[in-house]
């Protein structure tokens, strides 16, 4: 294998789990046998306000400190953010953009990028029952992607979270990588 | 934000800031149930509810997060909160 | 056994591994993960410590100060404001030779109010007499703290040190580290033996009173010390390096420097950038190479010296800046370097956490090259 570093970059608001998105995706990577860095863009800290976080995946050990600027991949956790930021913006061609939205086909993305859409905020309600998508969207984007297994994603929530947190989020995240693979998002 | 000297700020830039798009959930006054308590606008965190004449609360949703907290106060049930399309 | 966290997680482990018996600290984004970390090792019983809740860290630092001075191995993490508050035990901590070992996760100082990072905050104690070493990445912050107790206990030596990792871009970052077991670490750094400590049955006191006739022979006593860490550290780095495959022998420590017509000099995590950068650059010819200043106290003046003889340009990247006068780091670099014909030149950048990218790197590169330096990097220009 050649070598290779993929980036990906996380958009959210404080509060919906960008940052926790970020280091679960890192921490399953590893477990598939990767090197994985993942960091928040150390935004001011509070509920709502944008944030943006990085993952970073290679086979050799990852010297780059500095923040995301051409990632293969982004996810959007709130697509009322596209109104505000460039979300798009440097994605190298060849790119998958995740965005949770409830109305798929609304966003068009720059050329040579695909968009795959999900209501990641439709299943975090019903299956752990608030607005927190983190983890749909990490399910949507092992199933999009292919950069993590679902199995190392689940071991990584369940090292996370206890008790029924961990089960409602592993059943999030599973419904949302079962929609993606099976295309009917 | 100008480089002033001494790191100086005017008052009043939280206003620039719309949070209403943080939003999920967004409230809906019933204004018929309403008893004109008041409550809504003192548990507001964000202190955007405001009474246009008696018993007519109107939250203004430039700056509603959505936090739902006025719906759970209300003593009449008189606000409920509805899923935003987004 | 190779796992990955947090980097401020990864810290608390290696300290937990150096079981310190008295900890204090005053919680201060962003070490505040070290301390809340820590905290719950003792309260899990996964760490055997007498944990001190203070109110500020000028009381966390003095907490630290007695316990050590009680013949207790002692630690504490802080940053920017709450170091700044520490200021004053710092040089008594040096002056009273208590081997504390103190977390910088380095971070900007304020007005204006900034919590992102740069060196400003360790850097602004440099001549508080505390050993600064500065770790590139989270496995060397963590090993560094190991490496750190081992130096300060040495009855040679006897002296504190800041293990400094940059703020966020390393505290708050998950990467995998190699964590070193507890055998391994107990049969490193053996069990704290004072030189000397309170004792009610046999007491002494520390940081006497000395008049001008003493003073001075205290003070170089302090320098003399500092000098000999030197070799202490180049030799428990070493012994590091057999024991657990990782060598921090180096003060300094070079990358692509052997053949290198221009040398980068910098200190902490834009060192990684800094070599993917000059990976690039080397595949389009140009030889530029990187000295990374892992002990910033003591200056390793001649180390630097003589691993830049052969080299015509040197850009110094300096995190901070003594306000009036130039970059720290580049400043002691052109004191090492006084008398060669090197041209060294200063880059002040990554204040307040502006980021450093690979390109911003190349940009400087080539302002050393035409020989345009002393100068800010990346300011934006529209706003002056």
């Amino acid at each position: 294998m050649g070598f290779f570093l993929r980036e990906l970059r996380i958009h959210g608001r404080g509060g919906q789990g960008s940052v926790t998105a970020a280091e679960l995706i890192a921490v399953a990577a590893f477990q598939g046998g990767v090197y994985a860095q993942a960091f928040p863009a150390f935004g001011v800290e509070r509920r709502g306000a944008p944030v943006q976080a990085f993952v970073r995946f290679s086979n050799e050990k990852i010297r780059l400190r500095s923040q995301v600027y051409e990632p293969d991949y982004i996810i959007v956790q709130d697509s009322t953010l596209i109104a505000d930021i460039n979300v798009f913006a440097g994605m190298k061609a060849g790119g998958i953009a995740i965005i949770n939205t409830e109305k798929a086909g609304k966003y068009s993305a720059p050329e040579g990028v695909s968009i795959i859409t999900i209501d990641a905020t439709k299943i975090a309600l019903e299956e752990i029952g608030l607005p927190i998508t983190n983890t749909a969207l990490m399910g949507a984007f092992a199933a999009a992607t292919g950069e993590i297994e679902f199995s190392a994603l689940e071991n990584a929530l369940k090292e996370r979270f206890e008790g029924k947190l961990a089960t409602t989020n592993i059943k999030a995240s599973q419904r949302a990588y079962e929609m993606i693979k099976g295309g009917s998002a | 934000m100008p480089l002033n000297i001494g790191c100086t700020a005017r008052p009043g830039k939280g206003r620039d800031n719309k949070t209403g798009s943080w939003r999920v959930f967004y409230p809906i006054f019933h204004h018929d149930k309403c008893t004109g308590c008041g409550i809504c606008t003192l548990i507001c965190p964000e202190g955007c509810i405001e009474v246009k004449e008696e018993k007519k609360y109107i939250p203004d949703l430039d700056y509603c997060k959505g936090c739902g907290l006025c719906a759970e106060e209300c003593p009449g049930e008189a606000i409920t909160m509805e899923k935003e399309e987004k | 056994m190779k796992e990955i966290l947090e980097g401020s997680h990864a810290v608390a482990e290696a300290t937990r591994l150096c079981r310190p018996e008295v900890i204090a600290a005053y919680p201060i984004t962003p070490q505040t993960h070290i301390v809340e970390a820590l905290a719950q090792m003792v309260a899990d019983c996964r760490l055997q410590s007498e944990y001190i809740c203070v109110e500020s860290e000028f009381s966390a630092l003095s907490a630290c100060l007695g316990a050590s001075a009680a013949g207790s191995r002692t630690y504490s993490a802080t940053t920017s404001q709450g170091l700044a508050l520490m200021f004053e035990v710092c040089f008594n901590v040096a002056g009273m030779r208590l081997p504390i070992v103190m977390t910088i996760a380095n971070r900007a100082m304020s007005a204006p109010l900034s919590i992102w990072n740069d060196q400003q905050d360790s850097i602004a104690l440099r001549d508080s007499g505390w050993i600064q070493l500065y770790a590139e990445d989270n496995q060397e912050a963590l090993d560094l703290h190991i490496l750190a107790y081992r130096v300060c206990e040495d009855h040679d030596i006897l002296l504190p040190a800041f293990v400094c990792f940059d703020g966020f871009i390393l505290t708050h970052t998950y990467e995998p580290v190699d964590m070193p077991t507890q055998e391994e670490v107990d049969a490193y750094l053996p069990a704290f033996n004072p030189y000397q400590r309170l004792d009610a049955k046999d007491p002494i006191s520390f940081g006497m009173y000395a008049t001008p006739d003493y003073y001075l022979e205290f003070r170089y006593e302090n320098q003399r010390a500092m000098l000999r860490a030197k070799d202490a550290i180049s030799k428990y780095g070493a012994l590091f390096g057999e024991q657990f495959g990782r060598d921090y022998s180096g003060l300094i420590e070079g990358y692509k420097l052997e053949d290198a017509e221009i040398a980068l000099i910098a200190m902490g995590s834009i060192c990684g950038t800094i070599k993917d950068a000059i990976d690039e650059m080397r595949a389009d010819g140009k030889k530029v190479g990187l000295l990374k200043i892992r002990c910033y106290r003591p200056f390793p003046d001649e180390e630097i010296a003589s691993a830049l003889s052969h080299i015509k340009t040197v850009a110094v990247l300096d995190k901070n800046i003594s306000l009036g006068s130039k970059g720290a780091v580049a400043l002691e670099v052109k004191d090492a370097l006084y008398g060669s014909s090197i041209d060294v030149y200063d880059y002040i950048l990554g204040l307040g956490g502006r980021d450093i990218r690979k390109k911003d790197i190349k940009a400087i590169v080539d302002l050393a090259e035409k020989g345009s330096g002393d100068m800010f990097y990346g300011l934006r220009e529209e706003l002056l």
